[in-house]
């Protein structure tokens, strides 16, 4: 029974880190199809804003909630502005362009702050479930998940500037016709996609370490996760982060860490192949 | 590319003008005895493996700086020649070259990575340029052409195992890095623990990207091992002792590893509460009460200030690799490769911050002591020391005494 309840919690736990790793990139290649290659290196920019601020004496929370996702924006509105907003529609030299930017980033961040840290240690202790004791940081990536992506459903489905955007991005030119200045929203829309990226890597930052390599780990999940999703941005995301978490972790416990890892390419496969949805209609450059 | 401080660009500059006036006045005979001794070093100073690299190419050039210091070898200055290959495997094979065609260096000294040791060797050997490999390996190698400075699992592992079943109980749970080192590593704990009467009770390897050990943990809470042993390697697998301390599991269940603190940035890394209590084998720490280890250090703040890195294994075997050669040089009388391959066989010894440190010469790895050790704010405390190793699984496969042409490496 506690073995359960354990098993439960990893679960849980394993579909959050998904969907907090996925749902920056959701927003910038689901919904405005950039192919952001950097997006790994976001989520490190997030995780080295935290470690700076939490250094620097400020509060964690603050510096995991606030300071990451800030950073990571204003970042995300900087690279918009000078190399994305020149390559929309472009795909090939998007994806070029963007790898040249984790690069740099990494270069960067390395030259700057060297090749380790001291990094940030995991908050809150632990939680014993019978005979079992569970870090209780994994509740706060539970709910930051959540809160994700209750808050990116709520402002693209309820609010009229979650209508503007996705009208912007369905149709620029109809959009433009009624009055929407269609590079603000662009802009808006990719750096409210950096900052959640950069949320995730202050989140993930206490559990994961922070060094300038760390997107590396990150990159690939996400963009199956995505790719798997499909078009809607938050059922999407939250249906490929509950199937790949669930079977990956499911594994895990079962055989063992690197078939947990195979299998979610392996079902990826199955997936893509039986259900074409995001992948296909991304090559055929529709949108639905 | 040559590395060239200004502190050594003053130091061989003055080297050079004082033995230059030295030498003037007896030009035709003492010319030539006064050109340096090149010695080759190749250490990763960038890229991935600059962590364990940067501190081992300080003590190369370190050992470099005391045996200057104290006149030299055969009269003559050394002067190190150093490449960085970037952990780039390809680099390692040009850079050996250079050293050996080009440089015409005296010995190469370096290599972290057993690929990089395996990139280097065969060059090394056909351009008959002695090669000493100064790192921690699986174990195996049989090259009279080289000398393997490092430890080897059978001696850390197997005196590990040895303490960690005698203090705490014979199941132990293996976590091991999902490559060629790991998996022979965790091939040599499930050896010793057996013949120690214990049982591994689950061997798991990861993939060096995985991060989430949340269910490993777990499976470790289930199984309630007497002991768990990490194999794990790189920046990653650091988040097993993150979140091995936040699931509060470092006070019950002891932690020891072969390869945590190892490189000693590892240790920085963490908070002190992530790794207090944890236990590892080597022959290095710098937790060495000897006053041969407290001199050491002493002398090496001195020479490099705020700059000193933490010490640990590898640069301490690096600076041992160093000494061991000039040994070598002043028994052999001459820097002839052969010669000095002889007068190392002759089972020289060095008396270094790790204790004694003796070249067998069947093998041409070491014996050494190896030092049992704990965790606690930083500083490793030794908890028990087994003197002079002897590497025995290597000394079963290999005797360049009956056969001086091998070239192999066993595997376990």
């Amino acid at each position: 029974m506690d073995y359960l309840a354990v098993v439960a919690i990893e679960l849980s736990t394993a579909i959050a880190t998904l969907v907090l790793i996925a749902a920056g990139l959701a927003i910038i290649f689901g919904m405005m199809r950039v192919i952001n290659v950097a997006h790994g290196e976001f989520m490190m920019l997030g995780a080295y804003a935290t470690l700076m601020a939490y250094t620097a004496g400020l509060n964690l929370w603050i510096s995991v909630f606030i300071v990451a996702p800030l950073v990571a924006g204003i970042w995300g509105a900087i690279v918009e502005f000078l190399l994305i907003r020149r390559l929309y529609g472009r795909v090939a030299d998007t994806l070029l362009a963007t790898w040249g930017l984790s690069l740099f980033m990494i270069g960067a961040v390395t030259s700057i702050f060297g090749n380790t840290s001291k990094g940030i240690p995991t908050p809150l202790g632990a939680v014993n479930i019978g005979q079992y004791s569970i870090s209780a940081y994994s509740l706060v990536l539970v709910l930051s998940a959540v809160a994700v992506l209750m808050a990116t459903w709520l402002v693209l489905n309820k609010t009229r500037l979650g209508t503007v955007v996705r009208a912007t991005i369905q149709n620029p030119d109809m959009a433009e016709a009624l009055g929407v200045d269609h590079r603000k929203v662009y802009s808006r829309t990719f750096a409210t996609g950096a900052a959640v990226a950069g949320l995730a890597g202050g989140v993930l930052a206490p559990i994961s370490g922070v060094v300038p390599t760390m997107g590396a780990a990150f990159i690939a999940k996400a963009f199956i996760t995505v790719i798997s999703g499909g078009a809607a941005i938050v059922a999407g995301a939250l249906s490929a982060s509950v199937v790949f978490g669930g079977i990956s972790q499911a594994v895990t416990f079962v055989s063992g860490a690197v078939w947990g890892e195979a299998m979610v390419l392996f079902v990826a496969v199955v997936i893509l192949r039986v259900m074409p949805g995001g992948f296909s209609e991304f090559l055929k450059g529709k949108r639905s | 590319m040559t590395h060239l401080t200004r502190r050594n660009f003053v130091k061989t500059g003055a080297t050079a003008l004082v033995s230059g006036m030295v030498s003037a006045p007896f030009l035709s005979s003492r010319a030539k005895a006064a050109e340096p001794i090149t010695v080759g070093g190749i250490h990763d100073t960038s890229g991935i493996l600059d962590i364990l690299g940067k501190p081992m190419a300080q003590l190369a050039r370190f050992a470099v700086h005391e045996i200057n210091q104290a006149g030299g070898l055969l009269g003559r200055p050394l002067e190190l020649v150093e490449y960085d290959p970037q952990s780039n495997m390809q680099l390692y094979g040009q850079l050996a070259q250079k050293l050996a065609l080009q440089d015409r260096v005296s010995v190469v000294h370096g290599g972290i990575t057993s690929s990089s040791r395996e990139v280097i060797r065969p060059v090394l050997r056909r351009f008959e340029t002695l090669y000493f490999y100064n790192t921690l390996y699986e174990g195996g190698v049989c090259d009279r052409n080289q000398f393997a400075i490092g430890t080897m699992p059978d001696q850390t592992v197997a005196n590990l195992m040895r303490y960690v079943m005698k203090t705490h109980g014979k199941r132990v749970y293996v976590l091991a890095a999902d490559y060629n080192f790991g998996q022979i590593s965790a091939n040599w704990v499930k050896k010793y623990v057996t013949e120690n009467g214990g049982e591994v009770i689950e061997t798991e390897y990861f993939p060096l990207d995985f991060g989430n050990f949340g269910p490993t943990i777990s499976k470790i809470q289930a199984s309630k091992p007497d002991a768990v042993i990490s194999i794990l390697v790189g920046a990653t697998h650091l988040g097993f002792y993150r979140q091995w301390a936040a699931a509060e599991m470092l006070s019950r269940i002891p932690l020891a590893s072969t390869t945590f603190g190892a490189g000693g940035v590892d240790i920085k890394q963490l908070e002190t509460r992530e790794t207090d209590g944890i236990i590892n084998a080597a022959t290095y720490v710098s937790g060495i009460q000897s006053k041969a280890n407290q001199d050491f250090l002493t002398r090496l703040n001195a020479f490099y200030g705020d700059d000193a890195p933490f010490m640990s294994e590898l640069p301490c075997t690096t600076y041992e690799g160093m000494m061991l050669w000039a040994k070598g040089v002043e028994a052999a009388g001459s820097l002839d490769r052969m010669k000095v391959i002889e007068a190392l066989e002759s089972g020289l010894s060095f008396e270094g911050p790790s204790g004694r440190v003796s070249i067998d010469p069947a093998t041409h790895h070491t014996i050494r002591d190896v030092h049992i050790s704990e965790l606690s704010d930083r500083k490793w405390t030794v908890l028990e020391t087994t003197q002079q190793v002897p590497p025995t699984a290597t000394q079963e496969v290999c005797d360049l005494s009956a056969d001086p042409d091998a070239n192999f490496q066993h595997k376990l």
